[in-house]
């Protein structure tokens, strides 16, 4: 069965951003619209494919070049369980951001580039989650990448210049070893599809060549996606960002083009070995400990987000890592298959916490004009929206029921539990409770902490569309928590844990054996 | 910025219109030889640059020129796209299918889209590196002034 509407995730957003370019010329308020109706329409298609898709998969021949005697000639878009969670995440944050932007960015000139600049990241970042073909996964990745390093840059001052920089340079070194490994594939496989890249190295492939490949193409994602010897760049590129992009580049950019690329292809492209399934559980759970005693020590609002992304990002990794190593050794696979399903599922989690949390410091930011948490102090009063919501989302990643967070970390921890992993769950439960302090720090000194002499009466809440934004991510929040129910996880996460888990099933689709 | 001495001038003058002309011809041909929309593309570019960098220009022209490429490439993608979404209604509903009868092979029109998408693929590349050059002196003469 084939999906009519897949190639419109990246067309739409492609066109809706060179409209607006040539529109703004004529009509000055379009840009806004214009990036509102595309995401609106992308959020219909994506929860409309999520739903009609059910557990099966889509694959998408562009031109129409089928397969010649079970070699893939063409180029693949390719929708199914774990791709489809991935695009309804870009769309309705990206959704919501553009909405959150509409106030927001009144405050900055340009907002035609801004717009236009946004609907290119999301297109790049559909195209890197549907593509099937690893280099067009390179292609659209450079895409999404190049227009976040301009977002970076938007408010043009000295530090967001040099935090766009730093991001530049390393996101560059990131690219060219993933192009190197690409080229290593090319030479050794002498095909980019990732389905028939896995038939042609399971016939037989060199053991310390298919190791260099392995490792380059993680040092690559591993910097894109910010795991902890490669975070150098992420606390500034997010907290030097306007807001909204911040909560883009956090909630989903590090995720569409890191962690979900680095799943696909260790899953579908490789087979699972140990040694890189343990290296993979190392990192992530280095991004977990390292990751949070950073935080901690941050009184910069999204400083201090900014390294928590690393922390939770750690989380998925590492649950993802421990299906892995199950797998490789071939025992107990429902194991596996809960930590896998944990993973995604805190994945989806902390797209919408963090979102949140960085729109709650960018409408701090729009009131009280600083991001310095000792500058802060009282501000329940002025902002009960704001407030509620931050409270919301903190309580989220600090994993407190019933909201989503505490689901998700309870998957994982039960999961390295069951798998005999005590001391990756002793690790997860005591960085829950680093993270949980650090909330309460954020909570009580941005809007409890009333110190005598400083309290300030001028502070307003933020303009509406800034708040039915974070209004709806706290929602979501909540909403998300019911994905733990037996029923609804078999519909939405178990979709995505087969496809990974099912030695044949990717590659099997496109080459029809 | 200033122009250069008569002797460029003069030679940049014979020779620009051979360097687009052949830049046209790469375009035009991509179906056919080597090269195509990005190398034809560049060429094209590269004798806009040269006209430029000889004659010299004053600011006020840079900006309304780079105004005017802008244009060009966010045309030239938005017509690529349309071309490839013809696809989806036309023929086999497929994107990017290329639904226009194929021609004789070998000969300067046939392969239905290719060369289609050849030409505007050299629009938006040769639009996109004059739009890069004008970007980076129109930059200079800012912070000159």
């Amino acid at each position: 069965m084939m999906n009519p509407l897949i190639p419109l995730f990246v067309a739409v957003p492609l066109a809706g951003a060179f409209l607006t370019m040539i529109l703004s010329r004529f009509i000055t308020a379009i840009p806004r619209y214009m990036a509102l109706a595309v995401l609106l329409f992308l959020t219909f298609i994506s929860f409309w494919s999520l739903i009609t898709g059910g557990d099966g998969s889509s694959v998408y021949t562009l031109g129409g070049w089928e397969p010649v005697e079970g070699v893939p000639i063409g180029l693949y878009l390719i929708h199914d369980g774990f791709s489809a969670l991935l695009l309804c995440l870009i769309s309705l944050v990206g959704l919501l951001s553009v909405t959150y932007s509409v106030s927001y960015m009144a405050r900055y000139t340009s907002e035609n580039y801004f717009y236009s600049l946004f609907c290119l990241m999301i297109a790049g970042m559909n195209g890197v989650v549907l593509s099937g073909d690893i280099f067009n996964i390179y292609v659209f990745l450079e895409l999404s990448a190049i227009s976040s390093y301009a977002l970076v840059a938007f408010g043009v001052e000295k530090n967001e210049l040099e935090a766009t920089l730093k991001y530049q340079v390393l996101g560059v070194v990131a690219s060219l070893m993933i192009l190197f490994a690409i080229g290593f594939i090319y030479w050794s496989a002498k095909t980019l599809n990732i389905a028939d890249i896995r038939t042609v190295f399971s016939a037989g492939y060199d053991n310390s060549y298919y190791l260099l490949i392995q490792i380059l193409l993680l040092t690559g994602f591993g910097l894109k996606a910010a795991m902890i010897p490669f975070h150098a760049w992420l606390p500034d590129a997010h907290s030097s960002a306007p807001s909204p992009i911040s909560a883009m580049l956090s909630g989903v950019l590090i995720k569409a083009v890191g962690i979900y690329v680095i799943i696909r292809l260790f899953f579908n492209m490789f087979e699972v070995t140990e040694g890189m399934s343990i290296v993979i559980t190392t990192l992530g759970a280095l991004s977990m400990a390292v990751g949070v005693f950073l935080a901690i020590g941050q009184w910069d609002i999204k400083r201090l987000l900014a390294y928590h992304s690393i922390s939770q990002m750690g989380y998925v990794v590492m649950s993802v890592g421990i299906g892995m190593i199950l797998m490789a050794r071939g025992i107990r696979s429902e194991v596996a298959a809960l930590a896998i399903t944990g993973g995604i599922f805190h994945m989806l989690n902390h797209a919408a916490f963090k979102g949140l949390l960085f729109l709650n410091a960018g409408a701090i930011e729009y009131s009280v004009g600083t991001r310095d948490l000792r500058e802060m102090g009282g501000l329940a009063k002025g902002m009960p929206v704001t407030s509620a919501t931050s409270l919301a989302a903190s309580l989220s990643i600090s994993g407190i029921p019933p909201f989503n967070g505490f689901f998700s970390k309870l998957i994982i921890i039960v999961a390295a539990v069951m798998g005999h992993f005590y001391f990756l769950a002793l690790l997860a439960v005591i960085v829950s409770i680093i993270t949980l302090a650090s909330f309460m720090k954020f909570q009580r000194y941005a809007f409890y902490n009333v110190e005598p002499g400083k309290i300030r009466n001028d502070i307003k809440e933020v303009p509406a569309p800034m708040l039915l934004s974070m209004i709806t991510l706290a929602v979501v929040c909540l909403l998300l928590s019911l994905l733990a129910l037996p029923g609804l996880r078999e519909t939405v996460l178990s979709p995505a844990t087969d496809i990974l888990m099912d030695q044949f099933k990717y590659s099997s689709q496109i080459t029809g054996m | 910025m200033k122009g250069m001495t008569v002797i460029v001038k003069k030679t940049t003058q014979l020779i620009a219109g051979i360097v687009f002309l052949y830049g046209i011809y790469i375009i035009l041909h991509g179906h056919l030889t080597p090269g195509g929309g990005f190398a034809g593309g560049v060429i094209v570019a590269g004798s806009f640059i040269l006209l430029i960098l000889a004659y010299g220009s004053d600011f006020l022209n840079l900006v309304k020129e780079e105004r005017g490429s802008t244009t060009y490439e966010n045309l030239a993608i938005l017509v690529f796209l349309f071309l490839a979404l013809t696809g989806m209604i036309a023929g086999t509903r497929i994107f990017f299918a290329n639904w226009l009868p194929h021609g004789t092979p070998g000969e300067l029109v046939s392969a239905g889209f290719l060369p289609l998408y050849n030409i505007f693929v050299g629009i938006e590349v040769a639009a996109s590196i004059l739009t890069i050059f004008l970007a980076l002196i129109i930059f200079k003469e800012e912070v000159l002034k």
